[in-house]
């Protein structure tokens, strides 16, 4: 479960995130949506430690994180995964490289990584004849299944999505949907999704409306309809 | 009118000032690193490669034709004292010395100082250094002490390459063109040309290698967003290391020679 306590965080003398007080419940998909420019992957950021918040806590299982040192944040990060907005494939390696980077660091024996690699593409439907590509080779749903591969090598506990299906079209953002989804349901993972496509409404369990740097609304996916806040209300009648 | 030029006097001080406590804080955290944690060999040999093996042919040319010049200058200048014959270890002197570090340095601070400015640059405003972090692989010990560690040890090679290259060009100058008995030419530099002139030149290289190696690395990290930023970043790299590098080789000639 991932607590978010009174969250804050400034850039300069602006204010993105004002006091943020959030529960993704475990094991279940939560969306955190909102309008371009209020924050999301700030948040998200925050929850991954990538960004320190001005002030407030982040716990995840109970552990606050944002008063961890370095090596005490890495032991909780272990069980994390991050899906980002345009894959963040590192461009200089293979699919293979890419997707066992953690394996090949800690110095496992190659066969090894590529069964894993291997098994983990086809987690997300790939096969194995992108094992030796370079990401460019790629296109772009392509290459975020790749991310998603990579992160669920580390067999992760919690996976942050970051705007999973940006410049994607509407089929193959409905195919990123769906697996994550399978995801979900196979590795009974918690996952955290930030998006400000309301076709998602129809794959999470909860939703979180971010705005002016508070969440706005919670609910249960299937009662966003039924919201009688008027800033939801226009959000989701606007699309 | 005074207000605003000491206002503007005023933030170029802080500017400054955050940058040099910026740039001394990344400094610490590789030291820290490097005797930290384990150094990623792999790495290491992947830029020697990029840096050292691919710069050959560049600092074969600046080698050759540096030692060209040199004969044909010193020569002037000697020939009017009746000192033709030193031609030899003026060229040999000059290039262990001076021209091979300073030269080598530069040409790898455009060649490879730049390159690693704008990939590391890349790598961050496409979230790659962010990836490795989610990852748990420290981007210091993955990206940066590599490439300083090669860039170190690479240049003390590439520099005694263009010290030979630059003996080798004044050799094919003076017996050519100057008609220099070839045996004069080698024996005075075999007699003149000290070790410690070849160490204290690799020594300076060395420094070059880590001057241009941290400062394209430490640029690339805190570069600008978009292209404009990765641009930037590049030619801060080049500008900044051949600045330094120029600067640092005064203070060693001092200290070393």
């Amino acid at each position: 479960m991932i607590n978010i306590i009174n969250l804050k965080k400034k850039f300069d003398s602006k204010w993105i995130s004002n006091g943020i007080n959030l529960t993704i419940p475990k094991g279940k998909m939560t969306c955190i949506i909102g309008r371009s420019g209020e924050g999301k992957s700030v948040l998200l950021k925050q929850m991954i430690g990538l960004i320190k918040p001005t002030s407030g806590q982040i716990l995840i299982n109970g552990i606050d994180i944002t008063t961890l040192k370095e090596f005490e944040k890495q032991q909780i990060f272990k069980k994390c995964g991050y899906v980002f907005q345009f894959a963040a494939l590192l461009d200089s390696l293979t699919i293979f490289e890419n997707v066992g980077i953690t394996l090949l660091e800690n110095g496992m024996a190659h066969e090894e990584i590529e069964h894993i690699v291997k098994e983990k593409l086809a987690l997300v439907n790939l096969s194995a004849d992108v094992l030796y590509k370079y990401p460019s080779e790629l296109s772009g749903g392509m290459r975020k299944r790749v991310g998603l591969a990579r992160t669920l090598v580390n067999n992760p506990e919690i996976i942050f999505y970051d705007e999973p299906t940006t410049g994607l079209d509407p089929i193959t953002s409905r195919l990123v949907y769906e697996l994550m989804l399978q995801t979900q349901q196979k590795l009974n993972v918690t996952s955290v999704i930030i998006s400000h496509d309301i076709e998602i409404f129809n794959y999470v369990d909860y939703i979180a409306v971010l705005h002016n740097g508070i969440i706005e609304y919670f609910c249960e996916a299937r009662n966003i309809w039924k919201s009688t806040n008027p800033f939801v209300k226009d959000f989701i009648h606007r699309f | 009118m005074i207000l605003k030029f000491i206002n503007s006097l005023g933030s170029c001080f802080l500017r400054i000032c955050t940058e040099i406590g910026e740039f001394s804080l990344f400094f610490l955290k590789i030291i820290f690193v490097l005797f930290s944690k384990k150094l990623k060999t792999n790495q290491v040999v992947i830029y020697l490669q990029q840096i050292g093996v691919r710069s050959f042919g560049i600092v074969f040319l600046t080698g050759l034709s540096s030692g060209f010049a040199l004969a044909f200058q010193s020569y002037i200048g000697l020939s009017k004292f009746g000192g033709e014959e030193l031609v030899g270890v003026v060229v040999a002197l000059g290039m262990s010395r001076e021209l091979s570090p300073v030269l080598t340095g530069i040409m790898i601070t455009g060649k490879a100082g730049s390159a690693m400015a704008a990939e590391i640059g890349t790598m961050k405003i496409t979230e790659q250094i962010d990836a490795l972090q989610t990852l748990c692989i420290d981007p210091y010990q993955y990206l940066i002490v590599p490439r300083i560690i090669a860039g170190t040890l690479a240049l003390p090679l590439l520099s005694i390459i263009s010290t030979l290259c630059g003996i080798i060009g004044g050799y094919l100058y003076c017996t050519t063109a100057l008609n220099i008995n070839s045996e004069a030419y080698l024996n005075i530099i075999q007699s003149k040309l000290d070790i410690l002139d070849l160490t204290g030149g690799m020594i300076k290289a060395a420094f070059f290698g880590l001057i241009l190696s941290t400062i394209g690395t430490y640029v690339g990290l805190h570069s600008g967003e978009g292209a404009q930023g990765v641009g930037l970043a590049t030619t801060k790299s080049v500008v900044i290391g051949s600045i330094m590098i120029l600067i640092a080789n005064y203070f060693l000639s001092i200290f070393l020679f």
